[in-house]
Order: structure tokens, then sequence, then C-alpha cells
């Protein structure tokens, strides 16, 4: 919870909310852009953010999140939250 | 132990681990008289041990492991306070999975949710008022955990919430902050620190200026860095440079993620919902001021505590019998020596909050170490 993992923005899914579709290793997430929307959020569309537990807090360039990436496998840190993800999503169907 | 060869970029990581022996030689490091060097973050530590760094580097560093893991600090009573709010009737209680093994004076998350209790594991606070929304009738309380890099996201979570006249969705605040527990052990004159390597993401939300007290007023080095084991050996090389030099700076090693003057719609949604409580408890650490959040008056109405009339008590340091969590906690000894390490003490059945994550010392060690880290006599328990 506490590293952030990257993800890539796929779609705009609510405006008004600031709200997006990203593409985490192969996971799609709804997040919120709005720490990082100081710019128009269609110009985030197609780039890379670092993802916190839903919020997108950084824009890095492709080869950062590689690497990024990479280091959060070698942790097991990319399963866990790929994990926490599915929990979440899980969460919401429960009755 | 790890190989180098394992690294992404082996070359550069041999020529950092020769400059570092170079300096930590100059400066006169040795086994006997290491250079003790705190990585605040959790992060860091598990990376430590996943690569085996303490081992690569030249034996005159000493990593001392810090206070960054926000499940590891979590005082005891504060658990149970979560028991109690999800044991309530009508309340769906959502936390991050991290926190369901966490040790309660009673029980732990995990046990609570096995009696019976809607106990939901979530991935963003987003789920929690997501949970909201669709359950009208229910109570949806957020277990809001963590230092400044999750801190951002139940502020702007609860921000929303109000945009929409959410009625049923609160926040359980226990969010921590990193630079007072640094000056709390900077304080404590039984604590021998020669330099830190400073959060990465955490550094992302508060910028690298939070921690100019450490250079100005203490006189010590921090290098903020990042993730990866060529991250932190170049941190741990510039820690050392600084030493050499006779400098004491806050440097930024992860510039290319980490702004100099952080996220600023992060900083504004905590400055709108937060304020400083006067002091919080650490587990391990006892209680330190203005190291705590709570919500603002203003959006009083999200506030867990004042929906469930859970205040703040100081816990007194309840730790489990033959722990010893705090004294691992600020370094004073190595989770091998706490005579439950590895014995009634594992990560799947932690005694201390140190075993619970992977970012814990104990639970690092044990990961990476496992019963190898075990020493051989161990008096007390050979004595029981
Ligand atoms: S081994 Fe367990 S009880 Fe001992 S210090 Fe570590 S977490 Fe605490």
């Amino acid at each position: 919870m506490c590293l952030g993992i990257p993800g890539q923005i796929v779609a705009i899914t609510d405006a008004a909310r600031q709200m997006a579709m990203a593409d985490v290793s192969g996971v799609r997430r709804e997040v919120s852009l709005a720490p990082v929307a100081d710019r128009p959020l269609d110009a985030l569309v197609g780039k890379w953010v670092l993802i916190h537990v839903g919020f997108a807090m950084a824009v890095i360039d492709a080869q950062e999140a590689a690497d990024t990436l990479e280091a959060l496998r070698g942790l097991g840190e990319a399963q866990e939250t790929l994990d926490a993800m599915a929990e979440g999503a899980k969460a919401l169907e429960e009755q | 132990m790890r190989y180098v060869e394992e690294f992404r970029d082996p070359k550069a990581a041999k020529a950092l681990l020769s400059a570092i022996a170079r300096v930590a030689d100059a400066i006169g490091a040795t086994r006997e008289k290491p250079v003790h060097i705190m990585e605040v973050c959790g992060g860091h530590t598990h990376a430590i041990f996943r690569y085996g760094l303490d081992k690569l580097v030249h034996e005159g560093i000493e990593f001392i492991h810090g206070p960054g893991c926000p499940v590891c600090v979590l005082p005891m009573s504060r658990v149970d306070d979560c028991v109690t709010i999800a044991e309530r009737e009508g309340v769906i209680f959502t936390t991050f999975g991290d926190a369901m093994r966490v040790p309660g004076t009673r029980k732990s998350l995990l046990q609570a949710k096995a009696d019976g209790a809607d106990i939901r594991m979530v991935y963003s606070p987003l789920d929690a008022l997501e949970l909201a929304r669709r359950n009208p009738e229910r109570e949806v309380v957020f277990f809001g955990l963590g230092f400044e890099t999750t801190t951002p996201s139940t502020a702007l979570s609860i921000q929303q919430a109000a945009r929409e006249g959410l009625t049923n969705f609160s926040v359980f605040c226990n969010h921590i902050t990193v630079p007072e527990p640094i000056k709390t052990l900077l304080d404590d004159p039984h604590m021998v620190l020669d330099g830190f390597v400073g959060p990465g993401h955490v550094s992302m939300v508060i910028g690298v200026h939070a921690y100019d007290f450490i250079a100005r007023d203490y006189g010590k080095p921090i290098v903020v860095a990042g993730f990866e084991p060529i991250d932190l050996l170049q941190s741990v090389l510039m820690v050392l440079e600084q030493i050499r030099d006779g400098r004491a700076e806050v440097e930024n090693q992860y510039a290319r993620v980490v702004p100099e003057h952080g996220n600023p719609v992060s900083l504004a949604a905590i400055a709108d919902v937060y304020e400083r409580r006067p002091r919080f408890a650490w587990r391990g650490l006892g209680e330190i001021d203005a190291s705590g959040l709570r919500i603002r008056d203003t959006y009083l109405a999200f506030d867990a505590e004042e929906k469930f009339g859970i205040g703040y008590a100081a816990s007194p340091d309840d730790e489990p019998e033959g722990c010893a969590c705090s004294s691992v906690m600020t370094g004073r000894i190595k989770p091998t020596a706490c005579p439950q390490f590895g014995r009634g003490c594992k990560p799947e059945t932690p005694l201390g909050a140190l075993m619970v994550s992977s970012e814990g010392a104990c639970a690092a060690y044990w990961t990476y170490g496992g019963a190898r880290a075990l020493p051989r006599v161990n008096p007390e328990v050979a004595a029981q």
C-alpha cells in the first residue's frame, strides 16, 4: 500500500469526477486523476502514471514505468497490488 | 545471499559498490565502528533485504531500519477501535489488506471477520466510496492508514463524498507523518545515526524540503531515494560523500519522480481535510508530538471517531509478552535478538506488528534470512 505502481491511462471514464481507466500490468482499474489534473484530462490518455491506492500521483515516462514495474515485481509488490485490486473489485460485489 | 548479476544493471551496481567501499574506507568506517544509515521507508527495508544490499555493501556500513511501515507502528488499541467499529450493527468496515492481520489486544480484523463482522479488504478508499453509494442503508467506514503516500487519497475521497452529499461514508483516521518520528529518533540520546536514506514515494507528495530540519538542525545528510537496488546504492554513496566532505544537505536521488515541492493537489487536499493531532501514539516509539492527523471540523460528518464516539486516548505500551518490537523499532537490537523471532513469532502467526507486513524489519529478516537468521543459542528460550 505504500509503494505506487505504474499504469497507463487508456480512457477518461468520468470527466466531472476526474476518473479514468488505467491498464496496470494488463489489469483494468478505474483510478482518480485528481492529483495530476493540472492539465487537460484528455492530455493524460496514453500517459504512464504512478498509482497509489487508486490515485494517479505522478506522470512518469515509459522507461521509468518499466523500470519501476521490474523493481516492484522483484519485491513481489506488483503481485500484491494486483491481488489487492482484485480484492477491491470483489468487495463491491459481496452482499 | 544475492548476487549483483541479478540486478538490472550489474555493471553499474559493481561500480557503485566499489565507490561506496572507497569512500567508506576514506572516512574510516569499519565493522567495529560502522557508519549508521537509516532507511526510513519500509519499502526500502524490503528492497535492502530482497537484494541483500546489507551484505553486498562495505562492511563498515550498517543499515538501521526506520519506522516507515504504517502497519508496524499502529498501536494495538487502535486495532481494538477498528474491531469495535466493525462489530457495530449495519457497518461495512473497509481496510487495506495489510492491516487485516495486525494483532489487537482482543483480536485482529481477520479474526473479527471470521467472527461475523462485515469487514472487506479494498484496494482504494474509492472502493469504500463506491460501497457507500451502492449500500445507502449501511454505514461504510474506511480505515485511513498510512503515511503521506495514502493520506491524499483519503482526503480526496472525503472531499468527493462531501460533494456528492454522501451521509453513510466515514473515515477512521490513523494517518501519520514521516518527518516527526525522525525528529524523535534524532532527539534520542541513545540513537546513533550518521545519515538517512529518505522515502521516495512519500517525498513525491511532500517534496524534499520537509527534511530540511535534518540537515539544518541536526547536521545529518539525507538523500531521497528510489526503489531499485541501483537507486539505493547510489543514495548510500551520496550520503557517504556528504559525510566525507563534512556536508549535511537534503539531496534528491529520485528527482525523476520526486518534485522539489511535492504534489500541490495532494498537499492542498491534505491541508483542507486534516489537521494535526497534538500527539499520536506509535507502537514501539510512544507518543510523538504532531505526528498524527485528524479530520477537521468542516468534515466532521465524515469522521468515524465522531460518528461512533471513539476518541483518541494514549495507549500504554501494550506489547505482547516477550516481544521486543520497541527495541527493534528504535534500532537497539536486530530482529534475530528477539526471543520470539521465528519461534512464537512468524509471518503466518505474527506476535508483533513488525512481522506482519513485508515492509516490517522482522518479516524481512525472516523472509530473506529465514531460519538461518536464528541465533544458534538463545538463552531466554533455552531457559524456558
Ligand atoms: S520477532 Fe515478533 S515479537 Fe520479536 S520484535 Fe519482531 S515482531 Fe516483535
